[in-house]
Order: structure tokens, then C-alpha cells, then sequence
């Protein structure tokens, strides 16, 4: 097995694929949008309670890969509790961890456990599986209620 | 002695330098052949060779390099005839694949074809390019697109298939063989049954010359799209063919220089079939490289590919069912080596990340059939697919693949 497949794969993200975190349709939601990606057929939903500019919700379904699947697994847990501004910056630091331009390093013990994410860079092919999550999350706080990536 | 197939895959093997390559540091095991085909070094050359020493546009130059073109392109088209048993050169049409043929078929039904509510019949089972221009064609015209089921083993519903054939039909357009599923269709019966109506067929052979030589003579059909990468040549060139009344009767796809005959600003003259249909300089190099391809094809015992690549689809069918809790999509009795399959809950994309470290190529999605997998309630599948280079240590690999794969994911 390499070395790659393995900083794609690892223990974190086998963990949130088997045991996804905040898994449902969750009722009483104040905003949800679709997610999907016609090239590989991923679909998700994401569902949030927001009151007083704090999320207080988030929860998922999907029918996706064990990227995607933990990705948006790892972000529920990431914004379950923060304000907006706080997700704000959430957000900008999962893209950023997913990024190839700039290849950050990844920092268990600040960024959590979306630290992960950085493992997915040297697959170009599967960083559109991790970053749909966080997409269609922006999508439901937007209120647009369908998101497709390409 | 006994009746072992005879065909050396070993031997073909080493006309394809890709193969001898490494990828991410292991052997290259390539099943993506659905999606495209290697390249033999006859058409890598024929490429170079053009390039290096042949380039000159066609069918207009008075100096030798444009003549020698304008033959070696002309040559193709015969041998594309040949290839699948036309007799009429003027009725093969250079496309940039089987995409556009079916465009150009579906442009032709639309202008001067289609009437409101006519019927188009198409099957669950087209790819998405064998669909979406009918659909375009029937919200043009007013016509209706009907759709024949298909069954859990993915084989054709027959009895619906001519319960939907009337005298609305315009045009049956199917599939010869499925690119997701591998199920070979009983052409020459559809073709048999709409003719007796007078509806004219178009048969999709992109998945089909791969593997199977095909004779638009003995199936009969009035019109036959293949692409050129899929038969182990270039990309971007493909052919359409049509009988000779439907080329004429169908207006021009584009237009420009090289499919008139005579241009006034009062009006235009276009040539006959096949220049009609072909406006602009085309891919030269693309057709001069699958002219190399077919002569390659034409120099090989494809019977004994058949049988080999048969052998192989029997082999990973068998092996691959023998994984827990592996499930194969498409169990048609008649296929083409080509085998969809799920494991579980892992994800095809996942499944295909993890043979590719592995230097195992598939295919991991939707295969551009979304109505097909949406019929199996499924959104992708992983898919491997054959080719007469393949050998039986390309399944060793795969299942061997699957195997820590599924330990791995456990």
C-alpha cells in the first residue's frame, strides 16, 4: 500500500466514512441545500439549524465516497456551535487545507480533525469529493437550494 | 492437442508500447478500454509519420504533398468501408466520433424528418449521446422520444420494444453493445422488425467494433456510428455511415469550404455525399491514423481476440463473484467484456482510487448511462472492461486489488 493512499485514507477519514457523525435528514431545519457532482454521481444533503447568527445544527445525507462522506462528516462536527464569522473562517480553512496551490501544512492540534483534509491534495482527481460538503453547506446558508459542481 | 484459444495476447500486448509503462510505480493493468483503447505503434507512427513527412491539406492542392494526403485519407475512407462491411466508400462519412455522427443524424431528423408527433424509439440503455440529441430533436419538432425498458439482468424488453413500434416511429436508434453493462443487443432483430414497418434503424457501434467485427451489410441497418479511439486509433475522429439514399435525403450538418460544389452570393451548390458532410479541413492525421488502425485490426486474427477476450470476461466474472459481497450490474447471457460491478458500501470512486495506486486503471461513475443506473438504483458502479491485450494476470491483479481493498476499507 503507499504511502499516498494511505494520507488519503487515514484512520480519521476510514473512522468519519464508517461512523458518520450527525447522519439524517434533520427536521426543523432552518436551511438545507442539495449537493451534487454530475461527474461522479455524489449526492448530498445538508441541513442546518441557524439561530442568532450561531449554527446550532448541522446534519447530513448522502449518497457519496468515503471522501465525501467524511469530509462532510469532520464539518459537521467543525460547525456545530459557531457563529457565522466563526464558520466563515471554518470554511476558508478546509478550502485552504484542500488547496494545491498554496499546500499548507496541516496541524492536528489546531485544525482538528479536518487536518485530514490535507491528504486528499495529492489526488486532484478526489478534491471535488471533499470539498461538495463544504459547497453545499454555503449553498444552504445562501438559500440556494441546489448546488452542482463541475 | 485441445481447443485452447490460440490467440497471443502476449504477443499483441507488445504492438501497445503504454502497456510496458509504469504507473505509480507499478506494472499498468489498463481496463478503461470502454472509455478508450490503446494505441498500437502502427497508428503512433502513422501519426509521426504524417506530421514529420506527409502534412499538406486535401482535396484542393495541385503539388504532390497534397495529393499523397488526399490519397491516404481517401484509402482510409475504403478501409473504413471495409471495416464494417459497406460497399459504397461514398456512403462512409469522417465524423469526430460517434457523438457527433448521432448529432449529425439527429440535425438531419430535425430539419427535414420530424413532424409533430412522430415518434423517436430509443432504449433504457443508450448512452447519454445516443439521448440527449434526440431529446433536443423532439422539443424541436414536436416528436415524442420512447423508450424501451430493460429488464434486472439488463437485457432489452422485446415484447415491449415492438408493442412500442408503430406506424409513428420515425427512427429506432440502439445501442449494439452497452458501454456500462456490456449486453450485446439482438440488432438484427430490431432492425428486421422496424424495417418490416419501414422505420430505418441507427445502430451505436461504439462499444461494439472494439470487440466484434460488424457488417452493416448482413444487419441491414440504414445508418452506423463508431468512434476512432475506441478501435485503437486516434481520438477526435470517428465515422458515420448511411445508406446512400439517407446521405442524400439529409440536409448538411455544417457548413464552409471543401462540401460546396459552386458558391454565389445569389446561392450554393453543395456536393454529393460524402463531401456534403464533411465542411472544413478535417482531421487529417486523425484519419489517416485510424486508417492505420484498421489495417492493424485487419492484420489480426479478431475471431481469436473474440475468444480470448471472451475468456476473459468468463475468468473475472467468475473470480470477482467469488468476493464477498461483490455485485455485478449487467448479467445479460450475451456480453461484451465489459463488467460493472458494486462491493458493499464502498464507493466506486473509492474502489478505483485504491486499484489505481495499485497501477489498475477502471472506470468509476455514472459511464454517461445516468437513466440506465438510476433503473438499477444505483449512481456509479466501478467498471472493468476488456481488451484482446489483456491477459488473465490483469484479473489476478484486479482481484487481488479488490481483495486488500475490501481488508482496507473492512
Amino acid at each position: 500500500m503507499s504511502d499516498d493512499l494511505h494520507d488519503l485514507y487515514q484512520d480519521i477519514i476510514l473512522d468519519h466514512n464508517k461512523r458518520p457523525r450527525h447522519y439524517g435528514v434533520l427536521p426543523d431545519y432552518t436551511h438545507t441545500a442539495a449537493g451534487y457532482n454530475p461527474l461522479c454521481g455524489d449526492k448530498i444533503d445538508v441541513f442546518l439549524i441557524v439561530q442568532d447568527k450561531r449554527i446550532e445544527a448541522v446534519q447530513f445525507e448522502a449518497a457519496c465516497c468515503a471522501i465525501c462522506k467524511a469530509s462532510a462528516s469532520m464539518m459537521t462536527e467543525t460547525l456545530i456551535g459557531k457563529s457565522l464569522d466563526e464558520a466563515e473562517i471554518a470554511f476558508k480553512r478546509a478550502g485552504e487545507l484542500l488547496s494545491t496551490d498554496r499546500n499548507v501544512a496541516a496541524d492536528l492540534s489546531v485544525d482538528g480533525e479536518i487536518a485530514a483534509l490535507a491528504g486528499v491534495r495529492k489526488f486532484p482527481a478526489r478534491i471535488k469529493c471533499a470539498t461538495l460538503p463544504w459547497h453545499t453547506y454555503i449553498a444552504a446558508l445562501k438559500g440556494d437550494a441546489e448546488l452542482g459542481t463541475n | 492437442m485441445n481447443n485452447a484459444p490460440t490467440f497471443d495476447s502476449r504477443r499483441a500486448r507488445a504492438d501497445f508500447p503504454i502497456l510496458a509503462r509504469d504507473v505509480r510505480g507499478k506494472p499498468l493493468s489498463y481496463l478503461d478500454n470502454a472509455a478508450t483503447a490503446q494505441k498500437p505503434v502502427a497508428v503512433i507512427e502513422a501519426l509521426d509519420r504524417y506530421y514529420r513527412a506527409e502534412n499538406s491539406n486535401i482535396h484542393r492542392g495541385v503539388h504532390y504533398l497534397s495529393e499523397q494526403a488526399t490519397d491516404a485519407y481517401e484509402a482510409t475512407r475504403a478501409k473504413a468501408a471495409r471495416f464494417i462491411g459497406a460497399t459504397d466508400p461514398d456512403e462512409i462519412i469522417f465524423v469526430r466520433g460517434a457523438t457527433e455522427g448521432i448529432n449529425l443524424i439527429s440535425h438531419g431528423f430535425t430539419e427535414s424528418v420530424l413532424q409533430p408527433g412522430d415518434e423517436i424509439l430509443i432504449t433504457h440503455m443508450e448512452h447519454h449521446a445516443n439521448i440527449v440529441p434526440w431529446q433536443i430533436a423532439a422539443q424541436k419538432t414536436g416528436a415524442i422520444l420512447k423508450v424501451v425498458p430493460v429488464d434486472d439482468r439488463g437485457v432489452l424488453d422485446m415484447e415491449a420494444f415492438e408493442a412500442l413500434l408503430c406506424e409513428k416511429t420515425k427512427l429506432v436508434s440502439v445501442v449494439h453493445v452497452s458501454n456500462s453493462l456490456g449486453t450485446i443487443n439482438p440488432v438484427k432483430v430490431i432492425i428486421d422488425k422496424a424495417h418490416a414497418l419501414n422505420v430505418p434503424v441507427l445502430v451505436d457501434g461504439a462499444q461494439s467494433t472494439p470487440h466484434m467485427a460488424a457488417d452493416v451489410a448482413e444487419l441491414g441497418c440504414d445508418f452506423f456510428v463508431f468512434s476512432g479511439h475506441k478501435v485503437f486509433g486516434p481520438t477526435g475522429i470517428g465515422v458515420l455511415w448511411g445508406k446512400r439514399e439517407w446521405l442524400e435525403r439529409l440536409p448538411a450538418y455544417q457548413s464552409g469550404g471543401d462540401m460546396i460544389e459552386k458558391v454565389d452570393f445569389e446561392g450554393t451548390t453543395y456536393k454529393g455525399i460524402p463531401g456534403k458532410f464533411e465542411a472544413g479541413t478535417p482531421h487529417i492525421a486523425g484519419v489517416i491514423g485510424l486508417g492505420a488502425a484498421f489495417d492493424y485490426l485487419a492484420s489480426m486474427d479478431r475471431v481469436g481476440a473474440l475468444q480470448h477476450e471472451n475468456a476473459l470476461l468468463n475468468v473475472a466474472t467468475e473470480q470477482l463473484l467469488a468476493i464477498d459481497g461483490l455485485r455485478i450490474i449487467g448479467t445479460a447471457p450475451n456480453k461484451a467484456s465489459v463488467i460493472s460491478f458494486l462491493i458493499d458500501d464502498i464507493h466506486p470512486h473509492d474502489i478505483g482510487t485504491f486499484l489505481d495506486a495499485g497501477g489498475i486503471a477502471i472506470r468509476a461513475g455514472h459511464h454517461c448511462t445516468q437513466p440506465l443506473l438510476k433503473r438499477f438504483g444505483v449512481p456509479a458502479t466501478a467498471r472493468a472492461s476488456f481488451a484482446f491485450y489483456n491477459d488473465f494476470e490483469d484479473i489476478e491483479r484486479l482481484v487481488e486489488g479488490l481483495t486488500k481493498m475490501k481488508q482496507f476499507f473492512g
